[in-house]
């Protein structure tokens, strides 16, 4: 009986679904709907589609997108990765506590903050040094890379913090220098991780809208400043098309990463299983 | 191993034993890079901007670019005068607009705070006591509304809640109501937006410390004769009071400067200090003014970050 699950909770927790999806499953189906009017049905259609396909601003918003939120995920994942590294490995060195302080506050840090104080210091830099040179891809990589850093930190932290260090400490003993260790050993277990991080910084990246209008320039117009300026006059089909095309672009690679993680979890498991039993 | 060998030819290459020499020779050591890269990162692109701010909010506002006047200004030869201005502060606390602004946020962030929490207790309760089998699945269910875009769900909103949206028509149609319920561009839809999009924050790690507990102590409570409600209310509940606060700072504090939510869901008079930070800098180009508000708001939320940095902290510690 124990852990056993109450009907209310069962009750509550199908609410707390239902609220969850309703509006994403509603978006959705009304990207099939013929009229113009988003709420009223009036058959199916899949013009809004078409329409999206052929939408310039949309299309080359995406692409520019694409390309800030692949830099910038590959950019956050190394410094994410050595952030995380040294919180973990390196126990104590000066300045520790202020290094945890800072990957974790643009966690959680307003974004109008974020994006007002980093446009403010590009203007700086520009003063002084004469770059950043204006503001467009660069300054918003820049931006992207320090917030979505801080979520790639927590990732990897939190993997190694559950890593067997015997390992890494085996490696040493046996003469492997520390840089070796990391790429043969560290670096291989935590990949999971590093990819998870990625994702999470291009996700990130992809879907910034306060951060981004702040630090953006003329000409660098990204997909949420494209969708946001739409969305201010009123609901459109094609918005909600997008919407759908992203929505399960997101669910199938997340779905396709679980069986995956799963299957790599049980894989470990057997292996686990085989080794005690040869040891037997 | 493929990764082995590049390592080697790297190292066997010139230029790398070069500056591998030389970053010695200086004193800069893998250690000291592993630390040093994303330490001075974090100062350039997060430390240095704040000060930056602080410094901004205390100056006066010009024509020009940048739009607001120097600190120091070279009068004669090493003659400098300094210039602080406290006015951008004085009429933030003497405009009602902003007071309001700022008491708003603090109500609509902790009351949204506190419905996502009562949403959310159950469902990470329930996902804890669910067989392991379901579990990881409930759990990707959780997460992959926060994998996709955050505007594109507020946004769902506005189909569901305007005067012709999707409620209003059902209610219409089932006979329930004449006329439509205006929902959009109210209160009411700040918090339900709010709610939605910071429901998973909640979810998180109130189930991350539902699912560690020992179950043996609600055994041992059961056996004693305990009722289920009340060993709830003095087992589970106070030994997920670490997921509580971390949940609730992680709602609390983005809340607290959301713009989107108002800016799309919320009416003209639903003002929030995120908002207000976003018309003073895009609207009327006033940076001090915009800098001043971010440092108030900077001053409301230490205390919420403090409490969630200890939190972390202490469950981290837990840990080991």
């Amino acid at each position: 009986m124990i852990g056993r699950r109450s009907f209310l909770v069962t009750t509550m927790m199908a609410f707390g679904f239902a609220f969850l999806y309703i509006p994403i499953l509603s978006m959705m189906v009304f990207s099939f709907n013929e009229s113009r009017l988003v709420t009223v049905w009036a058959g199916f259609s899949t013009k809004w589609y078409v329409e999206l396909i052929h939408n310039d601003q949309i299309i080359n918003a995406a692409k520019l997108s694409l390309k800030i939120a692949a830099i910038n995920a590959t950019g956050a994942v190394i410094l994410g990765t050595l952030a995380g590294l040294a919180l973990t490995r390196f126990r104590r060195f000066k300045g520790r506590t202020l290094m945890t302080g800072m990957t974790t506050a643009p966690l959680v840090m307003p974004e109008v903050i974020t994006g007002l104080s980093l446009l403010m210091l590009f203007v700086a830099m520009e003063q002084i040094f004469g770059w950043p040179a204006g503001r467009g891809v660069t300054t918003i990589t820049i931006a992207h890379m320090t917030f979505s850093m801080a979520y790639v930190t927590v990732v990897i932290q939190s993997r190694l913090s559950t890593l067997d260090e015997s390992l890494e400490e085996a490696a040493l003993d046996l003469g492997a220098r520390p840089a070796k260790v990391f790429f043969l050993i560290t670096l291989p277990i935590i990949f999971p991780a590093i990819l998870a991080g990625w994702l999470l910084a291009f996700t990130l990246s992809w879907d910034d809208l306060v951060i981004t209008s702040f630090v953006s320039g003329p000409g660098s117009s990204t997909l949420p400043l494209v969708i946001f300026s739409k969305v201010r006059l009123g609901v459109s089909p094609d918005i909600n098309a997008l919407a759908t095309i992203m929505v399960s672009l997101v669910a199938i690679g997340i779905v396709t990463a679980g069986f995956y993680m799963q299957r790599q979890e049980k894989r470990r498991e057997r292996d686990i299983q085989a080794a005690l039993a040869i040891n037997q | 191993m493929l990764l082995a060998e590049l390592m080697a030819w790297i190292r066997a290459f010139g230029p790398y034993r070069w500056a591998s020499h030389r970053l010695l020779n200086w004193g800069i050591t893998g250690r000291t890079a592993v630390i040093g890269l994303p330490y001075l990162w974090l100062i350039l692109f997060f430390l240095i901007p704040f000060i930056i701010v602080l410094k901004i909010s205390v100056s006066d506002i010009r024509l020009g670019m940048p739009p607001y006047e120097p600190m120091v200004h070279w009068i004669e030869h090493q003659v400098v005068a300094l210039q602080i201005n406290f006015g951008n502060y004085a009429f933030l606390f003497k405009d009602a607009l902003y007071r309001n602004a700022y008491m708003n946020s603090i109500l609509v962030a902790a009351g949204s705070t506190v419905l996502c929490l009562l949403v959310g207790y159950p469902m990470a309760y329930g996902i804890a006591r669910t067989s392991p089998s379901w579990r990881n699945l409930l759990l990707m269910m959780v997460m992959l509304p926060f994998w996709t875009s955050f505007l594109l769900r507020v946004y769902a909103w506005i189909g569901i809640l305007k005067n012709n949206g999707l409620i209003n028509n059902v209610l219409m149609a089932m006979g329930v109501i004449d006329e439509p319920i205006v929902m959009l561009q109210t209160d009411f839809a700040v918090y339900v937006g709010i709610v939605y999009s910071y429901l998973p924050f909640m979810v998180l790690p109130l189930y991350a410390t539902l699912e560690k507990m020992d179950l043996t102590l609600l055994e041992a409570a059961a056996d004693l004769g305990c009722h289920p409600t009340k060993a709830f209310m003095t087992i589970t509940l106070p030994l997920s009071v670490p997921g509580i606060v971390a949940g609730s700072m992680l709602v609390f504090i983005p809340a607290v400067g959301e713009f989107v939510i108002p800016a799309l869901l919320g009416g003209p008079d639903s003002l929030m200090i995120g908002r207000v930070l976003w018309e003073e800098f895009f609207h009327n180009r006033d940076w001090p003014v915009a800098s001043a508000v971010a440092i108030a708001m900077l001053i409301l939320l230490v205390g919420p970050i403090m409490i969630l940095q200890y939190n972390q902290g202490r469950q981290a510690g837990a840990h080991r």
